[in-house]
């Protein structure tokens, strides 16, 4: 068990699981927390790593005044338990052994986890599928996975950061909302599509690419909601 | 309306009644007819339990409510369920 601020408000879980059976990215866990007297708070976070023996990482993003986050991101300790069930969800999962089909990614805030457990199998199977990211954060300070996404835009992902009220200095887009100028329209081989934030970010998301003409069909999405606390 | 999440947060708690996940069955609407994967319903939390419903419609496909000692699963809402096997 071991942490890393990511920024401010967000911190990554580093957990080893004896015996986890692995997982597909995208796929999420429950945690449960169990406090002396027997009362239980559960939640469900994203796998932020690919599948890595019995490695795993969480996104914690704080929700103030949370349940279970508050705990998460500053009351954990090194060495601590905690409960995890999963392996979950078969929806939004991206393979690289089945899948070549080129990826468009769209995220919202913590979003990010489940792509970027993505974007890490890409580039653990040397897949070669072309990959776009395109990351929706309110400012500059809150790009989660910065560094590392710098590093593998070397390595054939296309990555487009949307600063929603604070653009950082230079930048030619105005901070504003993500747009359909952001998305773009699918060209050449049509792309799968997973979208992940908050409910209404998702949905106007989906909403824009089924506009641009990608096929609703092959558009996966995962709202989070104020439940996550 | 208030917020609502999407299927995959039944993927958990129906494993918990089926062993198997749920979130990629097909589920056809009684009321409007639309087919939609589990993961693709609209799921309220905020109710007593989970309420799961048509994107298309915001007919009722399923709700589940688990008590300390049984899950009470009502899927009223769809035609059938089809679940991916193998």
């Amino acid at each position: 068990m071991d942490t890393r601020t990511e920024t401010a408000s967000a911190r990554t879980l580093v957990l080893d699981v004896p015996g986890w059976p692995g997982h597909l990215a995208g796929q999420h866990v429950d945690v449960r927390l169990t406090a002396a007297d027997g009362y239980t708070a559960q939640r469900s976070y994203s796998i932020a790593s690919p599948a890595d023996g019995d490695h795993l990482e969480l996104l914690v993003q704080l929700v103030p005044g949370g349940e279970v986050s508050p705990y998460l991101v500053e009351g954990f300790s090194i060495g601590d338990a905690v409960e995890i069930r999963g392996p979950i969800g078969g929806w939004f999962v991206w393979n690289p052994a089945t899948s070549g089909e080129p990826v468009l990614l769209v995220g919202g805030g913590s979003g990010i986890a489940p792509l970027m457990a993505m974007v890490r199998a890409r580039r653990a199977a040397a897949s070669r599928t072309p990959f776009r990211l395109v990351y929706s954060v309110r400012a500059p300070d809150q790009v989660i996975y910065a560094d590392e996404l710098v590093r593998q835009s070397a390595d054939g992902l296309d990555v487009t950061l949307v600063h929603t009220r604070l653009a950082p200095p230079g930048s030619t887009r105005p901070a504003g909302r993500i747009g359909v100028e952001d998305l773009g329209r699918p060209t050449g081989s049509a792309p799968d599509c997973f979208v992940c934030g908050p409910t209404g970010f998702v949905e106007s998301v989906a909403d824009m690419l089924v506009g641009l003409g990608h096929d609703p069909a092959r558009i996966r999405t995962e709202r989070f909601g104020p439940s996550g606390g | 309306m208030t917020d609502y999440l999407d299927g995959n947060v039944l993927a958990g708690p129906l494993r918990e009644v089926f062993g198997v996940d749920l979130t990629t069955a097909g589920t056809r609407c009684v009321g409007c007819g639309q087919a939609a994967h589990v993961a693709e319903l609209r799921v309220f939390t905020d109710a007593p339990g989970i309420v799961a419903r048509c994107s298309g419609c915001d007919n009722v496909i399923m709700r589940l409510v688990r008590t300390p000692d049984a899950a009470w699963l009502d899927l009223r809402g769809t035609t059938a369920l089809r679940v991916p096997l193998g």
